[in-house]
């Protein structure tokens, strides 16, 4: 187990020193460069704008600069586009996603694992294919489609709910509904898929044989081994969930982490970008980890040992 | 939730129970969420009734200090904050009232090139430090200081010196200062570029810029004068004489010899603002601006407070907390009450404010919405007051069921194309103009934008007694006769040309009109490239384009805010044209101070300008946007500038449709 979480680590640094290099590279590789404006901007501030992030130094030392700072200080650069420390925009807008996100996967798992093992169950009846096409709506209709909607439609008439904004403790509904509906779609089908297989297999089949009463051979033999695709799915899934949404927190009006993205790339905004790839990295590194260990709690076959199989 | 309570739930006999359960709680959540709510009022309605604005602001501010930030958005909250020597009127263009100042004059109103400012005694910070006419030359010092590497210094170069200081003109104020160095030297230098140069090799001595070596760079230039590359008509002389003028003084910095930092110039400039006493301030400037008091309402003219910012940081320091919420300090109409990163940004009364008992309503909320139909659904929604825009495609939803609330107003700002005069065939003038004639400004405007905008007929967008010019029209037979005339018969012989323009869809429809009028009128086929903002704007520099959108947007009220960017070297120009006709006229008119004439002047740099045509002039913006009937004391502005201590909050005035 240790050795196994030790090769891991080490695995998720590699990683993040990877991700770091080509993003690195990427954003130099982007045209322009965040002082880029419309304004009559001299040579003279340009060059000394430059020289107070450090710009003017040459690639090598840039790139050896940034990995350095967040070690030896803990500090991921300050946001050429926001004005303030990329971790502290981190910090501000992180909570918000970590919220919208928890209670989006709250709505996918609630959603999605319910309608899959019904449409396991009743394989092939109108139960299923009604519940597999609206999954299938849910994975093809885009999250820009759907939040309007829930605006237009919902937000203005149900009273209570806001078209966007974000203080009130149900102003997170409407946004985590929208962004936890793809992955209710995906688990549905995931978990339909893998129930479905535990299903054909010999140990439920003697189950039956033995008299085991259906609902006893779904809750206690098939769900725990069906789970394991969506299990598998949920570890990534979440990181994407909590670290947000460009769509949702622009159309919602969320003060998450997503639109930072967007916008660090759009505004050339390099540091802002590399802090926000970086942890987010992290957090994939993490939740994949988290996903593995609880693989191996669910099925048992599932040995954790070492790096490699 | 752990996996032990999902097998909970999803036990199939158990699924309808628990459907059949969730059927009877949803009522049950939805009952809570609503008392949760408010007591069935609108959130506008409320924050009528508090005397609070919403207001929605299109983005996050970068800052709230008045000497980093460049934006509309931030300027917005700035100038709720902050209050410069004027205070804008509340609906009269190009009218100064009393702000800090309480009298001001031109010492010679012919001459307009030196300006008094009186401010008031009482004046105070917002905590009851007293606010001094040193507050503002501290708050110049500090603009112009060349470490902050602020992107909107040159609001203040109007003053005497501002320039070589922010500058760092080093090699020229050393020299200035030194009888010995005559005219005829300086003569020679005209083509020196003692700045830092972005054409020369990175990390060259004259990328750098002889005026901003330190002592060790210029050490090892006396030994090695190839390192620095002069032109030929400079002699031996000169050149050692100013390396050692600058070595020199890089020297005297107190025996720290070595160090890398550069010696601040304050000292060697002959600054044009002065306080002679504290409530006095004397402003000089290099040439006559009968229009001053206009300028100094933009919010690089605003003061700082010199002792919050000092507490926090050095002068030159870009990132310091005096801008926190917790610390700070104004001297406008209102305070900060809070700030939430992406959220919302309040201000509250200011209880220090000289005029608090006129100022109309007790706070303003801004919203920083990116997403325009995500505003225009919140302000439906009654979540706000004012919208920062309207999306195009919801005009005329709005205009239709929103009649009372939509607001369309002329705006300070000009929609153009500029013609890269460099790529052929815009060479020619003729090619030029007839493109420009072949645009149905009036068709564009009424089937593809309906906002609104006004066809320009000029550059300049009309105000004031400034005479508007009349000269760009849509007339496609003189187009077609001209473009005959350039050798282009029918469009035949025309190179490849390219649009460029932005990703937006907006823009893209634009362009495909613009395309089909040049098609139509012309016989010119013309491709559409569009590009991220961002690479746009670098193609534009870069000059790697033929034609391209664009547009500007007045900082101040008068015409050389849209005339003086097409002089040769200004950073804006980006056609590559210029015209030594055109600034001879610009710099008559800056040394003259009757406005009259002055505008004459410029009307007729203008009238030049569109003879030659560089861009192609298409629309005069509007500021479409929702305002509240409940918000009074909002006016149309050409500027768009509302000062907030005059409106006011008359709750139920009528709000919803329905």
């Amino acid at each position: 187990m240790l050795r196994f979480l030790i090769g891991r680590l080490f695995q998720g640094m590699l990683v993040l020193l990877a991700l770091y290099t080509i993003t690195f590279f990427l954003a130099k590789a982007m045209p322009g460069e965040p002082f880029t404006s419309e304004k009559n901007v001299s040579a003279e501030t340009k060059a000394n704008i430059r020289k107070l992030y450090g710009l003017d130094q040459p690639l090598w030392k840039q790139y050896f600069v940034y990995p350095k700072n967040i070690i030896t200080e803990g500090s991921f650069g300050i946001s050429t586009s926001k004005g303030r420390p990329v971790g502290d925009i981190i910090l501000q807008s992180f909570p918000n996603s970590l919220l919208l996100g928890l209670c989006s996967l709250a709505f996918a798992i609630g959603i999605g694992v319910p309608i899959g093992v019904l449409s396991a169950v009743r394989k092939n009846s109108w139960v299923d294919w009604t519940c597999m096409a609206i999954a299938m709506i849910g994975i093809c209709v885009p999250s820009f489609t759907i939040g309007p909607l829930l605006q237009i439609y919902a937000a203005a008439h149900i009273p209570g709910l806001k078209v966007a904004g974000w203080g009130n403790l149900q102003d997170v509904l409407l946004p985590s509904f929208t962004l936890g509906l793809v992955s209710a779609a995906y688990l549905a089908r995931l978990t339909r898929g893998g129930i479905l297989e535990v299903l054909s297999q010999d140990f439920v089949r003697t189950a039956h044989a033995k008299g085991v009463s259906p609902t006893k051979v779904i809750l206690k033999h098939t769900l725990r081994g069906g789970l394991l695709p969506a299990v598998a799915y949920l570890g990534p899934a979440f990181a994407a969930l909590i670290s947000g949404s460009f769509i949702v927190e622009t159309i919602f009006q969320v003060p998450g982490m997503g639109q930072h993205f967007v916008n660090a790339a759009t505004s050339r905004d390099e540091f802002l970008l590399l802090g926000l790839s970086l942890f987010f990295g992290f957090l994939i590194v993490v939740m994949n980890l988290l996903a593995d260990l609880l693989t191996g709690l669910l099925d048992p076959r599932v040995r954790l040992t070492g790096g490699t199989e | 939730m752990s996996i032990s309570s999902i097998q909970e739930i999803v036990g199939v006999p158990r699924i309808r129970k628990v459907l059949g359960k969730s059927l009877r709680v949803f009522p049950a959540v939805f009952a809570c969420l609503f008392l949760w709510s408010c007591e069935g009022r609108s959130t506008a309605e409320e924050a009528s009734m508090d005397g609070i604005l919403i207001m929605g602001n299109s983005g996050e501010p970068k800052g709230l200090d008045p000497h980093i930030v460049s934006g509309v958005l931030e300027s917005n909250v700035i100038r709720s904050l902050f209050e410069g020597l004027v205070e804008a009127h509340p609906s009269k263009d190009g009218v100064a009232l009393p702000g800090v100042a309480t009298k001001w004059y031109a010492v010679n109103p012919k001459q307009p090139d030196e300006w008094v400012f009186e401010l008031r005694k009482d004046a105070q910070w917002s905590d009851g430090k007293p606010l001094t006419a040193q507050d503002f030359i501290f708050s110049f010092r500090r603009l112009l200081t060349p470490a902050l590497a602020s992107d909107y210094s040159f609001m203040l170069y109007y003053v005497k010196d501002a320039e070589f200081y922010h500058k760092s003109q080093r090699s020229y104020l050393l020299s200035r200062n030194d009888a010995n160095f005559t005219k005829e030297w300086w003569a020679s230098l005209k083509e020196v570029d003692f700045g830092p140069d972005e054409q020369a090799k990175e990390g060259s001595f004259n990328f750098i810029g002889l005026d901003k070596l330190n002592v060790s760079q210029l050490q090892r230039l006396l030994k090695e004068p190839d390192l620095f590359k002069w032109p030929d008509n400079v002699s031996p002389e000169i050149r050692r004489d100013l390396m050692m003028k600058n070595l020199n003084y890089e020297k005297s910095n107190r025996g720290k010899i070595g160090k890398e930092e550069l010696k601040d110039l304050w000292e060697l400039i002959d600054f044009g603002a002065s306080a002679p006493d504290e409530h006095t301030l004397r402003v000089k400037l290099n040439s006559p601006i009968p229009f001053l008091p206009e300028i100094t309402k933009h919010y690089t003219w605003y003061p700082v407070p010199k002792h919050a910012v000092l507490k926090h940081g050095k002068i030159g320091d870009r990132f310091t907390d005096w801008t926190k919420p917790d610390n700070l300090v104004c001297n406008g109409a209102f305070i900060l009450k809070s700030w939430k990163f992406n959220d919302h940004i309040e201000v509250t009364r200011n209880p220090l404010y000289w005029d608090k008992e006129n100022v109309g309503i007790n706070g303003v909320r801004f919203l920083p919405i990116t997403n325009l139909y995500t505003e225009d659904r919140m302000y439906y929604d009654e979540q706000m007051h004012v919208t920062y825009t309207i999306a195009s495609e919801l005009i005329e939803y709005s205009r239709k069921n929103y009649p009372e609330h939509v607001r369309s107003e002329l705006y300070l700002g000009t929609y153009f194309i500029r013609t890269n005069v460099a790529n052929k065939p815009f060479t020619d003038p003729r090619v030029r103009l007839a493109f420009s004639l072949s645009l149905n400004q009036k068709s564009l405007i009424d089937n593809v934008l309906k906002g609104g905008q006004k066809p320009a007929a000029g550059l300049v967008p009309p105000f004031g007694d400034y005479p508007a010019s009349d000269v760009v029209t849509f007339n496609p037979e003189l187009a077609r006769k001209l473009l005959a005339e350039a050798g282009y018969p029918g469009g035949k012989g025309l190179p490849d040309i390219e649009f460029l323009t932005t990703d937006k869809e907006s823009s893209k429809m634009t362009a495909e009109a613009l395309q089909a009028m040049w098609k139509e009128h012309l016989g010119a086929t013309i491709k559409i490239k569009q590009m991220e903002w961002t690479s746009y704007i670098t193609a534009m520099f870069d000059k790697d384009y033929d034609l391209a959108a664009g547009g500007w947007i007045g900082d101040y009220m008068d015409p050389l805010t849209f005339l003086d960017m097409w002089m040769k070297d200004a950073g804006n120009n980006r056609t590559g044209w210029h015209n030594e006709e055109f600034e001879k006229i610009l710099g008559e008119a800056a040394q003259t101070g009757d406005p009259t004439e002055r505008y004459a002047l410029l009307a007729k740099a203008e009238a030049l300008f569109l003879d030659e045509r560089p861009i192609l002039p298409v629309y005069w913006y509007t500021r479409n946007y929702l305002l509240h009937p409940d918000v009074k004391g909002w006016n149309p502005l050409l500027l768009d500038n509302h000062p907030y201590k005059f409106l006011r909050l008359e709750p139920g005035s009528g709000g919803k449709k329905d």
